[in-house]
């Protein structure tokens, strides 16, 4: 029996397991929408803003590690959703974008609501498609959730034609893909596996950096086995935080401009630099030229562009995290013979001091509240159980420092293209797909701004999201590198004439607004938000002044790093940096 | 070092587009592309000439062949092959030139595939040496027009098919 492209795409979605769309009607998918109305299995989420329905595809991608699925109309619609597929293919996260298009006939007509949306995202999806005729539907849905949930992770977008949602045919899903362009290596090779693991063996000084990658492969678990059996120390880069227990006695925290001091200098001193579904961005390396000058390096990825892109690689090991580190962890167990316990407790020690030295700290206030504190509130009382989603900036850079992800897949963040407005969405995508579980997105107040209508989504699917902000009434990153490079001259980084109340606007929508202004009222606020069943808005109203430390300078080697403690002092040393 | 790239890829729409983005958007440069279908009409061969140490060249060829509709990338500069490349050249000589314009494209064994009153289109098909002696030579004949195909490249066992 024939059918339309409309309800083939429906047809197509269950097939593949999709129980939520987050999306936004208009004239182009119309024939879509007009079927997802009586439709029980598969529900249409309606956010506010296209840019929210895919980060909100994202959030829930994220938290489960299934595709996120978007739908949006033509135009503007399509457009709409260029800043979270490109979130979203910079962190390697898959999705799967719907977009309507005129009829094929309008196409390059300069249609109303026409948009050529496949030559927009070309350089930031994975893949994407026009579809021309309604019998390749079924097979290109199948194969673009392949292409997005295989290999390396990423967006897809298909592009549907109304005439095409409205065409019949026959309804016949393959039941394999098999593309003779598209072959994700996944073993990795046998011989280079060997190599590094004599090369672990033999390390005095060696350094685990994780990446997104352990979490996308799910490799949480090969990775902790790693490095408790070599006792090799672990730092995680920001997409990476919770792949291994950030709690852990082997954990360095997050590498980088914003990273500890340990992390950075046991990178600096390492001799062996493992590297493991990452891709030695530059907010993690620094200055290239200075980067972990005497350490040799093992890069384990299953992108092989990612590897020797940056920095130079002594042993490249193209493959998955999970099946490559199972091999390595198995080599070093039955071939591997040398001993390393003595030459790894004088290491430890080494980054242990290090630790001593300059723990993780910031200045405690019984008055004033400090951000820092709300996050270390915000871990004490969740005990590490929740899912956090972050905006981008200082509230980011505070969670990756002071919660202890201890979890894979309880960060949400914009690591790569650093998306101002992610958060809040994403957290409703996330809560959707775990609804029991307490799901807090930490934002600023300029960010929260950003896709502060979703709001609606929230209160209207009843959905408990809480929302941290820390209201420093400042763009607070951005004030920081004016504070710090631009002889404190605020341009345009002041939003305090004109900041709303978050309170009343949270009220105004129908969810709950809370505020704490001293640091006394940050535990009492945030116990009562946790303890209601709806979407709850926590103002804090944080010190303007303070800033993320330790900092690496833009240019800088990631141990040339500023303290909080020796601002003054450090400036002079920055001068000299510029 | 300059480099000539062979890439086999899907003949479909946007691919030609996927390449030459993927050039664009990584500040990697084109020296010269060209195009065509191969025996099998699904499939088309692109010859790209392009420059870079070895860094680029290397993420040049990983980055072409993670394009999802290319099928196979070959540098063709670390083989044994061979390239051609095929101009034409429209000379307007003076009325006293006009036999050595003839006398050079015989040289090079060029052909004549069209002439008028006043100009002789000259076709000529080598390697990058030879175009740029014959230019050499014909540039103070007059030329008025210059069109070349850009290099394709052929190694010399044969590219093996997928």
């Amino acid at each position: 029996m024939k059918i339309s492209g409309a309800e083939i795409f429906i047809e197509s979605l269950k097939k593949e397991g999709v129980k939520y769309i987050f999306g936004y009607p208009g004239g182009v998918v119309l024939n879509i929408f007009d079927f997802l109305h009586d439709e029980k299995d598969l529900q249409l989420i309606l956010t506010r803003h296209e840019q929210g329905a895919v980060h909100a595809a994202d959030g829930f991608a994220r938290a489960t590690g299934k595709a996120g699925v978007a739908l949006v109309t033509s135009g503007p619609g399509a457009t709409n959703t260029v800043t979270g597929i490109a979130t979203a293919s910079m962190d390697s996260i898959p999705l799967v974008v719907f977009s309507g298009q005129v009829p094929t006939l309008l196409i390059g007509n300069d249609a109303f609501q026409e948009a050529d949306i496949v030559g927009i995202t070309r350089p930031c999806t994975k893949y994407n498609y026009l579809v021309k005729d309604v019998k390749d539907l079924a097979a290109i849905i199948k194969e673009a959730f392949y292409i997005a949930t295989t290999g390396r992770p990423g967006p897809v977008l298909i592009d549907l034609p109304k005439d095409v949602t409205s065409a019949k045919a026959d309804f016949v899903w393959p039941d394999t893909v098999d593309m003779r362009t598209y072959k994700p290596t996944y073993e990795g090779n046998r011989y280079m596996i060997n190599q590094a693991a004599h090369m672990i063996a033999k390390a005095k000084k060696p350094v685990i950096i994780g990446g997104g990658g352990v979490i996308s492969s799910g490799a949480s678990k090969e990775l902790k086995e790693l490095a408790e059996y070599t006792d090799i120390p672990v730092t995680m880069t920001l997409m990476g935080l919770g792949a291994f227990p950030g709690s852990h006695k082997l954990s360095l925290g997050m590498p980088g401009m914003h990273g500890t001091y340990f992390a950075n200098k046991a990178i600096q001193e390492s001799d062996l630099l493992v590297a493991v579904g990452m891709r030695f961005d530059d907010r993690v390396t620094g200055k290239i030229s200075a980067f972990a000058p005497n350490a040799k390096i093992v890069h384990i990825d299953i992108d092989p562009t990612s590897i020797r892109k940056n920095v130079r690689v002594d042993v490249p090991i193209v493959g998955d995290v999970k099946k490559v580190l199972q091999t390595m962890n198995k080599v070093l167990k039955e071939e591997v013979k040398e001993q390393w316990g003595e030459v790894r407790k004088a290491w430890l020690k080494q980054i242990n001091a290090w630790k001593t030295e300059r723990p993780m700290s910031y200045e405690k206030d019984t008055d004033i509240i400090k951000p820092q504190y709300v996050i270390e509130k915000i871990h004490e009382l969740t005990r590490g159980d929740a899912i956090i989603a972050t905006e981008v900036g200082q509230n980011q850079m505070w969670t990756a420092q002071f919660y202890k992800f201890d979890k894979p897949r309880t960060l949400l963040t914009s690591g790569g293209l650093g998306t101002m407005g992610y958060g809040f969405p994403a957290a409703i995508g996330a809560q959707f797909a775990f609804p029991n579980k307490l799901v807090i997105d930490v934002a600023g107040d300029g960010s929260i701004q950003m896709n502060i209508q979703e709001l609606a989504t929230a209160v209207i699917n009843k959905l408990p999201v809480k929302v941290a902000i820390l209201n420093n009434r400042f763009l607070g990153m951005v004030r920081q590198w004016q504070e710090l490079f631009y002889q404190e001259r605020y341009a345009h980084t002041k939003l305090e004439e004109t900041i709303p109340d978050f309170v009343k606007i949270a009220e105004a929508y129908g969810a709950v607004g809370l505020r704490a202004t001293k640091s006394s009222e940050v535990e009492p606020v945030l116990k009562e938000a946790f303890s209601i069943k709806r979407t709850v808005f926590m103002d804090f109203v944080i010190d303007w002044k303070e800033k993320v430390y330790p900092m690496v300078p833009a240019g800088a080697a990631i141990d040339e790093m500023l303290f909080r403690e020796e601002t003054k002092k450090s400036e002079k040393k920055l001068k000299a940096v510029k | 070092m300059r480099h000539t790239i062979s890439v086999l890829v899907e003949n479909k729409f946007g691919v030609l587009s996927r390449i030459s983005g993927l050039f664009s958007g990584r500040g990697y440069n084109i020296e010269s592309l060209s195009v065509g279908e191969t025996i099998d009409p699904q499939v088309s061969v692109m010859t790209i000439v392009t420059t870079g140490d070895d860094w680029i060249i290397e993420q040049i060829t990983k980055q072409l062949n993670k394009l999802i509709d290319v099928i196979k990338v070959v540098d063709m500069t670390e083989l044994d092959h061979v390239e051609r490349e095929m101009v034409m050249i429209k000379v307007a000589p003076r009325q006293e030139d006009k036999a050595e314009v003839l006398r050079i494209a015989e040289i090079f064994r060029g052909r004549v595939v069209d002439s008028s009153q006043k100009t002789y289109t000259i076709e000529i098909t080598g390697d990058e040496k030879k175009i740029a002696a014959i230019v050499e030579l014909l540039k103070p004949m007059g030329i008025k027009e210059f069109v070349r195909t850009g290099k394709i490249a052929i190694s010399r066992e044969g590219i093996k098919r997928p």
